[in-house]
């Protein structure tokens, strides 16, 4: 090969900046090609992507609402991964976590005590948690490989919601259909910003980031997570235990979900439908590793995601573009930041060294 | 230099969008769709982008109609509402049921643009209710059905149990038992409106239990395909399915959203608009049947179409008494038909159906 | 009734319903079994159903509508091995964008195609043997893809264990640093491996858009991927007990149906979670004995290469 990729000795904290930048510019060129070959004129498509979704103060908002089931979801897996616990299944996680929370109100709606929502937080914690102690149980008791335990969950987490919501959480007044009485306003997440969207959940998200930017860099159990992520047998050697790692990060991973799906039925949403969250859980991993496991890297991925959401409802309906579109821009996107990352930690040389007959 | 280069390019770009976009705003109305599903799904979302489409050829350069198709039922639907009415759409139209609230949201902060929600039963000043009731349409393929099976079992694709299925499945037991006491009506919920391989497997489920017509409230033509290659009768579901059975479909129950969206819109133009709640049947044009198959015998032909004039002039009425439920109790005594409130929210069956209907 | 004869079509809605499950498992098994973990299975078999739908429609040839779904499969299999190989970007992550950018392009390619019926692929009559009652319509009235998706699982298990292709495959799994000291060519082989999988996916979404609903629509697979590469899981890693988990998976979907029609009283949804439940208690079981999973799981899956030096 006349290219090499060389590992570097120490990362490159240039590249830790300047790759995103770099991704950013590739995306631009091939969304050119794309969309000439739809045949949109490629520079308003990209205005229409990334511009036009924050024109206004509302719409920076929404970004922010977008952003905040992401930015947590993905927070709580990536400490998971750093200790190479493969949790995929944050989207039941959420779910189960918005199913318990909302069941303080969904039992008392005539509460209206200043608790009920501090208490619904809790609560969706402890849901997103304990649903996500279940891979943590067959993990650590039967050794049940837990990307494959969590990832069956979520199909079982959502089939339970349709369960309770064209069942016995079906709205009284309303006609049989199937979702529940809105929240009440004790409920419901305060909002932030009057006239928007942005609320309370927002702030936690933001607190997520925070404590786990702690957690990671000045915490014990930090430093374990990492250990036992980067060199399992070191981690043994230093009295670590490998199953405790399991359950912390499943836990915390879970209850972080949890919380995520708890913000968005009492937040936006504001009552209990039968589809809560459209993928956040699996985006969110996404997120996480286009952060690079890092909670700043992740608030910024989390907000990136979100606008590309933005973005495609915005070229829908100022080009016509279809939603398939989005998702190969998505893809594409997603694709030249990951890729670009090999900069960090390699860089690119040509091979001049004669190759040498093994 | 990278940077400057890519500002400048986005700088560009501002202001080219800026002028097309701001030319396009004055010229025509912007009339809004949004979808819950792919327009390709072949089912609910493509009909109501075939509505979109009669929109914008019946008023050509006069409005614009645009769409956001794939939309969840959760905190999306809200900001996309939000944002075609902030960008001076006229009307909007919001196609699933799950829309309602975000739709009533929207509505309350912009009174001057007009929304019309479908399925759902709350209404404001500048919203509009709208609906197709399906179950007359179901209620002429039931007549077909009842004389059609000869296994006097009839399968039925669900999707999830609300009323509006449920509606479905009792209007079409109704009618079948009364051209065909014998008949029993067995029920498969694939828990999902659109999954094509689910839905067949349930098909073949039915046919292996004795059915021997099959109808769905599923969204592909996957159950009709099945029915084709068992050679056993189906029916077809929002759209003419023929293509995908030319032998088996019996007929289809075809949603029409056409006349309604081009009325619709022209009542903004106009100036007319006004709240309403409609819900139409086959008289209005918004639930349509599809030509009927060449191998139905004459007389039932004729049954089915003095049935489908019947309840058009408003002789015939699907849920008129006397019925039972399905635990034996009167669902509607001689002499008395059911009204609309109790139709909205039904949740049993009628007698005929096998199985408890899931609650 | 006098019996048994009901199994004759619930058999045959299973094979159906289990085939493309087999096709995408047995395809990421090797690519696990390389090291490799793919997570865009869905994304492949989307584009390989559009692709070979496509193929069909135009051309009418359905051994080139396989072809084409293979080798859209393929290509999209190479788009993550470049990225994920040659650049080292995260499989999990990359795996995941694999299916965002798998679900848009087939869409996009599938516009014209929606609503369109297709011949479905036909059943074979194997030497006029598929009127034999009860046997005849289940082992010799299938379509060639069946009988395709069964001979790959016989043809991967023989190449695995049997081969030394297989013996270095595995060894590139299980320590992609040895394999390297040695002088095998981990990268090439991993690319190899990849492209098989994406290729077999490919082919398990045609056999949706061909076979089990001869149809395009946009996001036909509704979860089949993901289930796919549960059961390699399921499976430890075995080519065979990928075809025993596929068909169990496929048996309890269709029961269930079955028990409904039958008239059982039981929410669907609950009803609907049982093949979950059963992969996870099934796999509680399994995991227990830890030495199975060892002996067969890759134990490099997931961890990136790069060859020191």
């Amino acid at each position: 090969m006349l290219l090499k990729i060389e590992k570097r000795a120490e990362y490159s904290r240039v590249m830790v900046y300047l790759t995103p930048i770099i991704a950013l510019a590739l995306t631009v060129l091939s969304s050119v090609i794309l969309f000439e070959l739809l045949g949109v004129n490629p520079v308003e498509a990209l205005f229409q992507f990334f511009v036009a979704p924050l024109d206004t103060k509302y719409e920076f908002s929404e970004l922010f609402v977008k952003a905040t089931p992401l930015m947590l979801c993905a927070i709580g897996l990536s400490v998971g991964f750093r200790a190479n616990v493969w949790n995929i299944g944050a989207e039941g996680q959420l779910t189960m976590g918005a199913i318990v929370g909302s069941s303080l109100f969904i039992y008392f709606p005539e509460t209206e005590s200043v608790f009920l929502l501090p208490a619904m937080i809790i609560m969706g914690a402890i849901g997103g948690a304990a649903w996500a102690g279940i891979p943590a149980f067959l993990k650590t008791r039967f050794n049940a490989n837990e990307i494959l335990t969590s990832l069956m969950l979520v199909y079982v987490a959502i089939l339970f919601l349709s369960v309770l919501v064209h069942g016995p959480w079906r709205d009284p007044q309303g006609f049989n259909f199937p979702e529940s009485q809105t929240f009440s306003d004790s409920a419901d997440m305060p909002i932030l910003l009057s006239g928007t969207r942005l609320h309370f959940g927002t702030l936690l998200a933001f607190l997520a980031v925070l404590g786990a930017w702690m957690m990671m860099a000045r915490t014990l159990i930090g430093f374990q997570v990492k250990v036992i992520g980067e060199a399992p047998r070191a981690g043994g050697y230093a009295g670590f235990s490998q199953k405790k790692i399991v359950w912390f990060t499943l836990l915390f991973g879970g209850a972080l979900a949890g919380v995520a799906g708890l913000s968005e039925v009492s937040g936006p949403i504001d009552q209990v439908l039968p589809s809560i969250s459209p993928g956040y859980g699996f985006t969110a991993i996404i997120v996480a590793f286009l952060g690079r496991l890092h909670p700043v890297g992740i608030f910024f991925a989390s907000l990136l995601m979100a606008l590309t959401y933005l973005g495609g409802e915005t070229a829908q309906i100022n080009l016509g573009l279809p939603v398939a579109v989005t998702g190969v821009f998505q893809g594409m996107v997603l694709f030249f930041l990951l890729a670009s990352d090999v900069l960090v930690h390699y860089r690119f040389r040509l091979n001049t060294a004669r190759k040498v007959a093994p | 230099m990278k940077l400057k280069h890519i500002s400048s390019l986005f700088g560009a770009a501002a202001i080219a969008a800026g002028m097309l976009m701001g030319s396009a705003a004055s010229a025509e109305d912007k009339i809004g769709f949004i979808y819950v599903g792919p327009v390709g799904d072949h089912g609910w979302t493509y009909r109501h982008d075939v509505g979109r489409q009669a929109v914008q050829k019946e008023f050509g350069d006069k409005v614009k109609t645009t769409f956001v198709e794939s939309v969840k039922e959760g905190p999306d639907s809200e900001r996309v509402i939000r944002q075609m009415a902030a960008d001076g759409h006229k009307l909007i139209f919001t196609t699933s049921f799950g829309f309602m609230n975000p739709t009533l949201k929207v509505a309350k902060q912009f009174p001057d643009v007009k929304f019309e929600h479908a399925t759902g039963y709350k209404r404001a000043d500048n919203v509009s209710t709208y609906s197709s009731r399906f179950y007359e349409g179901r209620y002429v393929v039931g007549k077909i059905a009842g004389k059609m099976t000869k296994s006097n079992v009839i399968g039925y694709v669900g999707s999830f149990p609300i009323p509006e299925v449920v509606r479905g499945i009792n209007a079409m037991t109704l009618a079948a038992r009364s051209v065909n006491p014998n008949v029993t009506v067995k029920v498969a919920w694939v828990s999902t409106w659109y999954d094509p391989g689910k839905e067949g497997d349930a098909a073949k489920a039915l046919i292996d239990q004795g059915a021997d017509v099959i109808l769905q409230h599923t969204d592909s033509p996957a159950p009709l395909q099945v029915a084709e290659s068992r050679g056993v009768w189906a029916v077809g579901q929002a759209s003419d399915m023929s293509k995908f059975a030319p032998k088996a479909q019996l007929t289809a129950i075809v949603d029409n959203w056409d006349g309604y969206y081009v009325a619709r819109t022209k009542a903004v133009l106009d100036g007319t608009w006004k709240s309403e709640d409609t819900w139409g049947g086959l008289k209005s044009g918004m639930v349509e049947l599809a030509p009927y198959n060449s191998a139905i015998p004459a007389d039932v032909v004729a049954l089915a179409e003095e049935t489908r004039k019947g309840i058009e002039d408003g002789s015939i009425v699907p849920f008129a008494g006397p019925f039972n439920k399905q635990d034996g109790s009167v669902g509607a005594a001689a002499g008395e038909a059911l009204d609309d409130g109790v139709l909205l929210g039904m949740n049993w069956y009628v007698e005929g159906v096998e199985g408890q209907l899931p609650k | 009734m006098s019996g048994f004869e009901w199994i004759v079509p619930v058999v045959l809605t299973v094979i159906t319903a289990a085939t493309p499950l087999v096709f995408a498992g047995i395809g990421e098994l090797i690519t696990e079994k390389s090291g490799v973990l793919n997570l865009g299975v869905e994304g492949m078999m989307l584009v390989g159903a559009v692709s070979g739908f496509i193929a069909a429609t135009v051309t009418g040839n359905y051994f080139l509508a396989v072809g084409a779904a293979a080798l859209a499969g393929a290509i999209m299999a190479f788009l993550f091995g470049v990225l994920t190989l040659s650049l080292m970007a995260n499989q999990v992550a990359t795996g995941l964008a694999l299916t965002l950018f798998g679900v848009g392009l087939s869409a996009l390619m599938g516009q014209e195609f929606v609503g369109e019926p297709v011949q479905a692929l036909a059943k074979l009559d194997i030497a006029g043997l598929s009127d034999i009652p009860f046997i005849g319509p289940i082992v010799f009235g299938q379509d060639a893809l069946v009988y395709l998706s069964f001979f790959m699982v016989i043809v991967v298990s023989w190449f695995l264990y049997k081969t030394k292709g297989g013996l270095i495959l595995r060894a590139v799994g299980d320590s992609h640093d040895a394999a390297h000291s040695i002088g095998y060519p981990v990268i090439a082989i991993r690319y190899m491996a990849v492209m098989f999988g994406g290729a077999m996916s490919g082919i398990g979404g045609a056999y949706l858009s061909l076979a089990y609903t001869p149809m395009w629509a946009e996001n036909m697979t509704a979860g089949r991927g993901w289930i796919a590469l549960a059961l390699i899981v399921f499976a430890t890693w075995k080519p065979g007990l990928v075809l025993v988990g596929a068909y169990m998976f496929g048996g309890i979907t269709i029961l269930q149906l079955h028990a409904q029609a039958a008239g059982l009283n039981v929410p669907s949804q609950v009803l609907s979670m049982l093949p979950y439940l059963a992969t996870v208690l099934v796999l509680v079981l399994i995991s227990k004995d830890q030495s199975r999973i060892r002996k067969h799981a890759p134990a490099c899956i997931g961890k990136i290469f790069h060859p020191a030096a």
